[in-house]
């Protein structure tokens, strides 16, 4: 097989990856601080993309435009769930927070399909069917983009976290609970804030993939599920990790779909689940939990 | 003036009242003003929604012309299988424990096996509208009726139909590269497609097979693959949402096969034509389809015309509507919704006056309708047309395909 079929493939897998990994980014983030792993995390996004839909229907505004109002609709949506229905559960065992939001997806699930039925739904942008040739290399227009749009936002985040005081007050809660509640730090309103950060990346990241891929309300488990391989992939609460997971399980399932069998591309990333689980549990870039 | 009645005059009514109620067909007369409880399975939800809702559609529309052909009323029982084998599995034993004296269903292979197992176990007849894996009339199951072509079938008549179309046109493809899905329908195509193609002197070899997941969400590594192989044509075996996927690949990555030749769903369906717009002109599908010339044929196309004037007709009504039809033919003839009458009855088959390509229905002693034929149909200008066999046909093949950056 030409070496140019295996690069087409390995850009294809890298651009997805990085859109992945702004999805588990959210994920990310809000365990990393708020300690609650939202099991609702793939529903809450094809909410994001049903969302796009709708204004997109409305307005004609490409989804890479539509991500600013959608990550602020997300944000909203993110902050009042956890002050309205997670906050209480964030001293109960983790079973209980398992339950609640697994409740939530189910709901999730069963309101789109209701609102929005089973059939596959998508936009049709202006570069929806085109790709940029560079010498052997043909790569989706629509997937360039959405990476390009993944890698800014996740750069926002990261100098959000880094350079601004509420930033670094979020990260003192996730360092030492204890600590920021003696400094007087409002733990509840910052945890509710991390919610609603999270469920922005994942508003962001259903946008970005409206441009790419179609949105049923049953593929919401299917990413729940591709969030949890890709954080424990890159470590559970790195952020940097999120990212470096989603590049190397989207290229892991495109470079394993092309020189084995596509149908078993999955498989491929759960093995590399595996050998990371094996070898290295924390994650590539996670942190040994102490004591 | 009134008339009085004697005691014996009322023993003689009384005695000849009890005869007539002792040789009078009471329970047919019963069973005839009833309507026959049919539960009509279908994946209504889930991955294949779109076929399942589309195959109800013609549910909807059945009883009229039923009615106006002099068959008796169904009264619908639904059953939602999610596309999921368990559920299909599920609902059928709720609808039978419902009431449900006849099981229509299910479009996919893997649910039907699954709903066939209980109809078998509970004695119910269940006629098949739209599943091919051959398996499913191999079992020796009394209860279980096809009429739909099996997998070997399916794909013996494409292979004719693609000689005659590639005849037709003067072109064909040297190298082919198969795509198929991973499911029951998919697999059982697979394994029949070397076999058949070997009994017919095709001009082109497959270089490749791939498989996939019919609930994938990108599909780019596949068609990347298949273009890789160098194939003129592309033959496939797919559903509809990976049908719209594999095309927007094609376009993507700049691959204009000369042809793109389906013997499965999705590339005639309204919401790919619809979804696609001019890049869905050009596959041809090699498909149990109906024979335009028939009467019925008519009567049908005008019916779901009026009520889905948007919509084509296709094989998820087509074959959905007959099954109902075998259904209510059968409780005609049986004159009761007895099951084993009912499967008596629907063995019996043998209903010229239908829609489907091929000389009527009738089953074999497995169970299954062996005479069914397939047809070619193309999307031309976003709607279908019948490109072969020639005697069915209403237009002309067209090869090599258009490129996509060309339209």
């Amino acid at each position: 097989m030409p070496i140019e079929i295996y690069l087409n493939v390995a850009a294809s897998g890298l651009l997805t990856g990085l859109v992945y990994g702004l999805m588990a980014l959210g994920l990310s983030v809000i365990f990393g601080v708020v300690r609650v792993v939202n099991f609702a995390h793939g529903e809450m996004m094809t909410l994001a993309m049903y969302l796009t839909l709708m204004l997109f229907s409305a307005v004609k505004l490409d989804p890479l435009v539509l991500l600013v109002p959608i990550a602020a609709v997300m944000f909203v949506f993110g902050y009042l769930l956890q002050r309205g229905l997670i906050n209480p559960f964030i001293n109960r065992p983790e079973h209980s927070q398992f339950m609640l939001l697994v409740a939530l997806a189910l709901i999730l699930v069963n309101v789109q399909l209701i609102v929005f039925g089973p059939d596959a739904q998508g936009i049709r942008t202006a570069y929806s069917f085109d790709s940029f040739q560079l010498g052997p290399l043909i790569v989706d227009a629509s997937k360039v983009y959405a990476a390009g749009a993944a890698l800014v936002v996740a750069a926002a985040l990261f100098a959000f976290f880094r350079w601004t005081l509420l930033g670094k007050a979020i990260r003192a809660c996730a360092d030492n609970y204890d600590g920021a509640l003696v400094v007087g730090l409002n733990v509840k309103r910052l945890y509710a804030l991390t919610f609603g950060i999270g469920a922005a990346c994942v508003g962001a990241a259903g946008a970005m993939l409206m441009a790419v891929i179609d949105v049923t309300p049953e593929i919401g488990p299917a990413y729940t599920l591709l969030a949890f391989v890709i954080v424990i992939t890159g470590g559970l609460g790195s952020m940097p990790g999120a990212l470096l997971g989603g590049l190397l399980i989207g290229l892991t399932e495109a470079l394993g779909g092309v020189l084995f069998t596509p149908s078993a591309k999955s498989m491929f990333a759960f093995g590399l689940l595996v050998l990371v689980l094996l070898f290295r549990p924390q994650g590539i870039l996670g942190r040994k939990a102490s004591g | 003036m009134t008339q009085r009645i004697n005691r014996r005059q009322f023993n003689k009514a009384l005695a000849a009242a009890g005869v007539a109620t002792a040789f009078h067909p009471f329970g047919i007369v019963h069973a005839q003003s009833a309507r026959l409880k049919v539960g009509v399975l279908l994946p209504r939800s889930g991955v294949q929604a779109g076929i399942g809702q589309d195959c109800f559609r013609v549910v909807q529309i059945a009883g009229g012309i039923l009615g106006d052909l002099g068959l008796p009323g169904l009264e619908i029982m639904n059953g939602d299988t999610e596309s999921n084998v368990d559920v299909a599995r599920s609902r059928a034993e709720r609808l039978i424990s419902e009431g449900a004296q006849l099981l229509v269903g299910a479009f996919d292979s893997g649910q039907t096996t699954a709903i066939a197992q209980v109809a078998e176990q509970r004695g119910i007849p269940l006629v098949i509208n739209i599943a091919a894996a051959p398996p499913i009339t191999e079992q020796g199951y009394k209860f279980v009726f096809r009429n739909f072509p099996t997998a070997p079938m399916i794909l013996g008549d494409a292979f004719a139909n693609q000689l005659e179309v590639f005849a037709a046109t003067g072109v064909a493809p040297k190298t082919a590269v198969f795509m198929h899905v991973n499911d029951t329908f998919g697999v059982a195509m697979q394994k029949g497609f070397t076999g058949v193609m070997s009994k017919f002197t095709m001009p082109y070899k497959v270089v490749d097979t791939i498989a996939y997941d019919p609930a994938a969400r990108d599909l780019s590594v596949e068609v990347a693959k298949a273009k890789a192989s160098g194939a003129e044509a592309l033959v496939l075996v797919s559903r509809l949402n990976d049908a719209i996927l594999l095309t927007r690949e094609l376009v993507k990555q700049r691959w204009n096969p000369m042809a793109v030749l389906s013997m499965g769903p999705g590339w005639y369906e309204d919401q790919y034509l619809k979804t696609l717009g001019k890049l869905g002109d050009g596959p041809i599908s090699f498909v149990p389809w109906y024979d335009p010339n028939k009467k019925l044929s008519k009567r049908l196309e005008a019916a779901h015309a009026k009520a889905y004037p948007d919509i084509n007709l296709n094989t998820n009504h087509i074959y959905t509507f007959e099954a109902l039809l075998v259904a209510a033919d059968a409780y005609k003839r049986a004159g009761s919704a007895d099951p084993k009458a009912l499967a008596d009855a629907i063995r019996a088959t043998d209903i010229k006056d239908n829609v489907s390509t091929g000389p009527g229905i009738q089953f074999n002693a497995k169970g299954q309708n062996d005479k069914l034929k397939n047809s070619a149909i193309q999307n031309r200008g976003g709607k279908l047309v019948v490109v072969a066999p020639k005697g069915a046909s209403n237009a002309k093949p067209e090869l090599p395909m258009k490129a996509y950056d060309k339209r």
